[in-house]
């Protein structure tokens, strides 16, 4: 067996992504990820990539831009503030279909907020932060060992659909230690190598063209049919999550990424005083499960949505939900992390007990 | 079984190292674990702090607000932590620092004297480690065995502090052992 060891969730999200094959890394220093390009300086040379440190995060996404129309494997990571300045960059790559890795690392918001862990950006990563149709795989990692397997998923992605892919993080994620292990290292050469579209020289072919433009509006709508295509595809193959002690449930927590780990301390705690709650936790934020979480609360006495931000994955719970059974939500904001104990007093009350 | 120990005390004081220590003596003995820092601009000179939970199943929670084991390294830790350790649980006092008791009668209260430990060992910055070991030595939480193999992996380059550091160690260890006896 691979070895166990003890690593910063900006660190083990870095290391993935070497193992993973990203051998291009662009970033620009932002709070609570900045152990990720540090991470990144130390090891690209080591393994005969790049890292760049940039002057912005517009200059940051750009450079992604470019560096995936080669169709190598290419990541930046950034927190909140940082990701909103991208998001011309990344409408871009979504309507030139390019891969890449796009790490936030959440953080109070909205403005110049806080350092401290939040789920805010849960609007702006899945339902488009930047102008246009388009969507962006979502992954939200919940513990360590889940954020280093979805960093390796979310580059197999990035290339199967030709899509840029965020792994939605929190000030947790990216700051608590865990012990993990790493696969193995995956050789670039052995990686999709996108010949077929890919600028990596033209001698001896056709041109290729990587643009998400055309002046003409019969060839555009052409180009946005093919990407709402792609998008069905992926919403029809990709939707994962998970189910926690939902058999015999009656009551069913709805949370994502850190405050999903949360939450199964609330079912531990909850079932010890005779509650029977169970936990459905989207690890695909995009595309989200609708379909299975319709199914699962059919009967329930409850669904208890649980997030730090206002309610946004509450709009796609209530969509999934229906009138199926009663929802409530619990919040925290501003970077404030509920404990489970808070959690599980706010059930209780929306039980009356 | 499920132990959750909070560190607290000035930036400087080794709050957050002691916990990776005990992480990785954790992690050693096959335990899961994890290791959450308070982070922000608080950690200059004012407090920090970090929550270590160790269990045998895996770890769900990060954060808590009950704690097994508090560990105040100044009075501002004492005050902000000691109401959260549940009875029957830990409280360790850095004596040198804090001049006060404990308004808890329902808990476990251990004082260290964690800077005349590390003087009479030459080194004031092991204070940290006279500490570690005196929670070690209360709580038998990891065996000292794993605690000084995650002591050398984290002072790896620092070879020539291993030595001192496992001394203010044993030192705490002990202390505590004696303390609980009476």
């Amino acid at each position: 067996m691979a070895e166990r060891v003890l690593v910063k969730g900006t660190e083990a999200i870095g290391e993935a992504a070497v193992r993973a094959g990203c051998r291009l890394f662009f970033g620009y220093p932002i709070t609570p990820q900045n152990e990720l390009p540090e991470y990144m300086s130390k090891r690209m040379p080591e393994v005969g990539g790049s890292f760049l440190q940039t002057e912005s995060e517009v200059a940051t996404i750009n450079m992604v831009y470019g560096a995936a129309c080669t169709g190598r494997r290419v990541m930046t990571s950034t927190s909140s503030p940082g990701f909103s300045l991208m998001q011309e960059g990344v409408s871009y790559m979504a309507g030139a279909e390019l891969p890449a890795v796009l790490v936030n690392v959440v953080r109070g918001g909205p403005g110049l907020g806080d350092i401290q862990p939040a789920q805010g950006d849960y609007w702006q990563a899945t339902k488009g932060g930047g102008h246009g149709d388009y969507k962006l795989i979502v992954l939200a990692p919940s513990t360590l060992q889940e954020a280093v397997d979805l960093i390796g998923l979310a580059f197999d992605l990035a290339d199967e659909y030709r899509n840029p892919v965020i792994v939605l993080a929190d000030g947790v994620i990216g700051q608590i230690m865990e012990p993990v292990t790493f696969p193995e290292f995956r050789d670039p050469d052995t990686l999709p190598k996108h010949d077929s579209w890919a600028l990596q020289g033209a001698v001896g072919r056709e041109k290729h063209v990587v643009t998400s433009f055309d002046i003409d509006p019969v060839v555009l709508e052409k180009m946005n049919f093919e990407l709402v295509d792609k998008f069905e595809r992926i919403e029809s193959k990709e939707k994962r999550w998970e189910e926690y002690k939902l058999d015999d449930a009656d009551v069913v927590i709805t949370s994502f990424g850190t405050i999903g780990r949360i939450s199964k301390s609330v079912v531990e705690k909850a079932r010890e005083e005779g509650i029977k709650v169970g936990l459905f936790r989207p690890i695909t934020l995009w595309p989200f499960p609708y379909e299975r979480l319709e199914e699962i609360v059919k009967g329930k006495k409850l669904v208890l949505d649980v997030e730090m931000n206002m309610g946004q994955m509450l709009e796609d719970v209530k969509l999934a939900v229906k009138d199926n059974a009663p929802i409530a939500f619990y919040k925290r904001m501003g970077g404030m992390v509920p404990t489970p104990e808070e959690i599980l007093n706010a059930l209780k009350m929306e039980l009356g007990r | 079984m499920t132990t959750r120990i909070i560190f607290a005390g000035f930036g400087g004081q080794g709050v957050m190292l002691m916990g990776q220590i005990l992480s990785l003596a954790g992690m050693l003995e096959g335990k899961h674990v994890t290791w959450m820092p308070s982070y922000g601009p608080e950690m200059r000179g004012g407090t920090a702090n970090c929550t270590v939970v160790m269990s045998d199943e895996e770890v769900a929670s990060p954060v808590t607000e009950k704690a097994e084991v508090v560990v105040a390294m100044n009075i501002p830790s004492l005050l902000k932590f000691q109401d959260d350790v549940i009875p029957n649980g830990f409280l360790f006092i850095n004596q040198s620092v804090i001049d006060r008791d404990s308004n808890r009668t329902d808990i476990n209260v251990i004082k260290v004297p964690c800077n005349e430990i590390a003087d009479e060992l030459g080194n004031l910055k092991v204070s940290n480690m006279a500490m570690l070991g005196a929670v070690v030595g209360g709580t038998d939480i990891v065996s000292t065995d794993n605690l000084f193999k995650a002591l050398e992996k984290k002072l790896g380059s620092k070879a020539s502090m291993i030595e001192i550091n496992k001394q203010a160690v044993m030192k705490g260890y002990e202390l505590a052992k004696a303390s609980l006896v009476k």
